[in-house]
């Protein structure tokens, strides 16, 4: 008998399993034509009203909390709103059209008389919650106070409590202030009306109350935080189960009107959340048809995109939208010489964005290069580019480009270049690799520079958020990624180039930008009611950041998603940051 | 039981409480003073239970409300008192008492310990289990033929396979086992369908399949090289000569004599082995979306949870003890030169 090469059987072995690993994946999810590559980034596609099914998704991580008080993920506000019914929420839709706020529990947008200081809102008749009694204007106050004043819930914004008018006595949360008025900045007159007083005009108030924190929850059945567990629910579904790390799963709540909600089609009888899931088996099951939606919506494994994109099939499936966030480079104003305007500008044309880009992952899982602070999709957004730049034919900055760059660092009195350091996240590989793409770059024009490389849990509480570590480290050059809480110029701009949100750690503003031109356009544009003047400023606001050369863009965060095409009603949400909107998915039979 | 076996299960429990108050002591040292040595204040830590750009305030209330204003040993203290007499924890409209043992509540999703540690356990216990029945009698028995036909085609490909076994991690082996016979050809469940045996054993047993198989072939592979080579050795003895010399049938030379020679350090490991695994089967949970005291310590760890990271690890830590104290006690069963009395 002639023996087998031990070699050769190994090589036979790989090839083998390598070619059955390239089989993963069914039919696309059951099996009909995809809708199209990109087809439901501006509208909504599969668009059904067929009730019935079980909506299966899965992600690989768990809520921050379930409670709509106390959570600040954008996946768990766009699902929450399943069973919780807030004041307004984002419209069901795709494209610009998704950015809209639109009336859900309340009957119409905010009133306010007193350009943006006071806002009334009124609440649908005939709302009730799944054990059958009626939901009260009293029960949104309350759930703000518990969330935004309670020593307990600590996950969720706080902007209710940075905005609203406190007590004469400090309000202390409805777990220890017992007092029947509790805050007095929010009043209810009737079961129907609730009215917020606010200590400063806030001309975006529509879009704080638009968050989950202003779904009711009634004061009996609060539970403080063991409320997760037993949720009363307001919206169309019911949560019938929720373990930490295993799952959640969702019913048809008996008590739902749909006559009191005009926006939600309420699909499927069943809806299966698991949790803590192998973020490769969720595609794998996306693809085999045995998984409607990765809740995370932060796009495929990077293993799956090449099977995607290279079979036409597959990617009639996918999208690639923006998700509206900005990947960037923050120069800090006191660390030497980018206290140098010149210097920072030097920096700005040297930096090799498309070998960052790539280094992300590329156009579709990486993003688009950018020149704006502001990403397309946030209201505000403009156009334009104060450091051109231009590449040369096989790759890498042009002369022209690197002359540019020299040029700045003649002005900034460092004619031959100046060393400085990069700080990335350790355990964030790819942004570990556009610190070295920069590194590159920037080396070309004399810039020499170290990569210094942090945790990301303490990369903002101990390392480039800690104002004085930076300083003494001489650390002068900060990658982040930012995304807005709501999609406006405010929302998104604020906390990282107004100087009143510099911090001793734990800040967002990395540049340590404090121009009194852009704190002063922050005030006027948040007291100005007329939306387009507002946009108009946060516009003027990008120009004058990019002006001090404070920030590089880098790229408009893309990635790519999936969508079985049994999914029904699959449009993306640009106000829940480029994921799908979960409010009216269904699935085909 | 005879009386010197009475005394040596005392003498082994003792030490191994004692051993559970040294881990705790050494977790808790090791969540506090490293990152302290590394420069992290409490502010920091506290801030990672609190949301997107915390205020100070909010900071400030976490720490007081984890209690990690307190010295080190105040916190040691508390947990302590806790095991011993139970805790009080306060969930803002009530307070609920956490009777004793109270290994503490979870610092990132509040939920007591205990509870959590006995929910996961179940998973752990039955992935380890089955996986064990399989790896070892299939890894023996491999190592065994292995040795008796040395040199054969039969014994290059098992060990080829046991290599494989060896090399290919659970991560790369459970994901090709899913797509495969889970979304390619459809004969068991995928990712995500374990269900405990007391809900449903047929879809318990089925969603435990692919689990038990891929974590198996890791383990198979190293015990039929260990078995292999321990056969190979004892066949050479003069003891086993002396037994074929007598007339002895092959068989009974094999298994009553070789064979249970070569097991004791099989069964050292074994002990060792299934007391990690019954304190988490890290990668094969994670793969195949088991909840099972793995994840937990995963999430534990990398949430800078403590009360967590202290439940699993002290968990973890008994495991191994009894499994030790048990394959101590076969011991005495497999070789008759250890046996107490």
């Amino acid at each position: 008998m002639k023996k087998i090469r031990p070699l050769a059987a190994v090589a036979v072995g790989l090839v083998a399993t390598s070619g059955l690993a390239a089989c993963g994946g069914g039919d696309s999810g059951g099996g009909t034509k995809g809708a199209g590559y990109n087809a439901a980034v501006d509208k909504v596609i599969n668009a059904s009203d067929t009730k019935g099914g079980e909506l299966r998704l899965a992600i690989s991580d768990d809520f921050d909390s379930p409670d709509p008080g106390n959570t600040y993920y954008a996946w768990s506000q766009n699902f929450v709103r399943l069973y919780g019914r807030g004041l307004l929420t984002f419209k069901p839709s795709a494209g610009p059209d998704s950015n809209q706020v639109i009336p859900d529990l309340a009957e119409g947008p905010g009133q306010t008389p007193d350009n943006g200081k006071t806002w009334t809102y009124k609440l649908r008749s005939g709302v009730k919650y799944d054990d059958g009694t009626p939901v009260t204007s009293k029960d949104v106050k309350y759930a703000v106070e518990r969330s935004n004043f309670s020593d307990e819930l600590q996950l969720g914004p706080k902007y209710f409590k940075a905005y609203l008018q406190d007590n004469s006595t400090p309000y202390k949360g409805p777990y220890k202030d017992k007092s029947p008025e509790g805050l007095k900045s929010i009043e209810t007159p009737d079961d129907n009306t609730i009215t917020f007083k606010l200590a400063k005009p806030f001309a975006e108030f529509d879009y704080l109350v638009a968050m989950a924190q202003s779904i009711p929850v009634p004061q009996a059945r609060d539970t403080g935080l063991k409320y997760e567990q037993k949720m009363a629910s307001s919206g169309p579904y019911k949560v019938d189960s929720y373990e930490r790390g295993k799952s959640m799963i969702l019913s048809r709540n008996p008590n739902w009107d749909k006559s009191t909600d005009p926006i939600r089609k309420a699909l499927p009888d069943k809806i299966t959340l698991q949790l803590k899931q192998s973020g490769d088996d969720i595609d794998n099951r996306l693809l085999a048809g045995s998984l409607d939606v990765d809740a995370a919506g932060v796009g495929v494994q990077a293993g799956t995109q090449g099977k995607l994109l290279t079979d036409q099939t597959k990617k009639a499936n996918t999208d690639n939208p923006l998700q509206g966030y900005l990947r960037f480079a923050s120069l800090n104003l006191h660390v030497k010489p980018l206290d140098n305007v010149h210097c920072r500008r030097a920096v700005q044309y040297a930096t090799d964005k498309v070998a960052m880009q790539s280094a992300y992952g590329g156009p579709l899982a990486g993003g688009d290069v950018a020149t704006t602070i502001l990403p397309p999709g946030i209201v505000g957004y403009q156009k334009f580019d104060k450091y051109p730049q231009t590449y040369k034919q096989g790759g890498g900055l042009d002369d022209k480009t690197l002359q540019a760059a020299k040029s700045e660092l003649q002005q900034c009195g460092q004619p031959n270049g100046f060393k400085t350091k990069i700080a990335g996240r350790s355990d964030r590989p790819k942004e570990i690799a556009m610190a070295q793409a920069m590194q590159q770059g920037l080396k070309q024009v004399g810039i020499q520079t170290d990569i210094v490389q942090y945790p990301a849990g303490d990369y903002f509480n101990k390392y480039v958020g800690a104002p004085e570590f930076v300083h003494k480290n001489g650390v002068g050059i900060m990658l982040m990624a930012w995304s807005a809480d709501w999609p406006t110029g405010y929302g998104f701009l604020s906390q990282i180039l107004d100087g009143r949100a510099i911090k001793p750690s734990g800040g967002n503003n990395l540049p340590e930008e404090d121009n009194p031109a852009i704190n002063k356009a922050f005030d006027d544009a948040i007291g100005n009611t007329d939306k387009d003047a507002r946009a108009k400023i946060y516009g003027q606001i990008d120009q004058m950041a990019m002006d001090d050369a404070v920030d590089i863009p880098i790229i408009y965060a893309k990635a790519l998603l999936y969508r079985p095409s049994n999914l029904a009603n699959v449009g993306i949400s640009q106000g829940y940051g480029g994921m799908y909107d979960y409010l009216n998915l269904g699935v085909k039979k | 039981m005879p009386r010197i076996v009475f005394a040596y299960l005392i003498r082994r429990v003792i030490g191994a409480v004692l051993m559970l108050v040294i881990v705790s002591m050494v977790v808790f040292g090791i969540f506090f003073g490293i990152p302290k040595i590394a420069g992290q204040s409490n502010d920091q830590l506290a801030a990672s239970f609190v949301g997107k750009a915390p205020t100070a305030e909010a900071i400030a209330q976490t720490k007081h409300r984890l209690n990690l204003d307190k010295p080190i040993w105040v916190q040691y203290g508390k947990w302590v008192k806790g095991v011993v007499i139970g805790q009080d924890f306060n969930n803002g409209p009530s307070v609920e008492h956490c009777s004793s043992p109270c290994f503490g509540y979870s610092f990132k999703n509040n939920q007591a310990v205990l509870p959590q540690l006995e929910d996961r356990a179940p998973a752990t216990l039955s992935l380890a289990a089955g996986a064990a029945v399989i790896w070892l009698i299939s890894g023996v028995s491999v190592g065994v033929l292995s040795a008796l036909k040395r040199g054969s085609v039969w014994d290059r490909a098992a060990m080829i396979v046991a290599l494989g076994g060896v090399s290919l991690p659970i991560y790369f082996t459970g994901l090709l086992a899913l797509a495969i016979f889970s979304y390619k050809l459809d004969l068991l469940p995928g990712g995500g369908s374990y269900v405990p045996f007391s809900q449903n054993p047929g879809t318990w047993f089925q969603s435990l399949i692919l689990p038990w198989i891929t974590l198996a072939f890791l383990y198979a592979a190293t015990y039929a090289r260990l078995t292999r080579a321990g056969m190979l050795e004892t066949l050479g003895e003069d003891y086993i000569r002396t037994a074929r010399a007598k007339g002895l049938p092959e068989r009974t030379v094999i298994t009553k004599h070789a064979l249970r020679s070569t097991l004791t350090p099989i069964l050292t490991i074994f002990g060792m082995d299934l007391g990690l695994l019954l304190g988490g089967a890290v990668l094969t949970e994670h793969t195949f979306g088991i909840a099972g005291l793995g994840q937990l310590s995963i999430d534990g760890i990398t949430g800078n949870d403590l009360p967590v990271v202290l439940g699993v690890t002290l968990v973890a830590a008994l495991f191994i003890v009894v499994a030790n104290l048990i394959v101590d006690l076969l011991y005495a069963v497999i070789d008759p030169r250890v046996r107490l009395g």
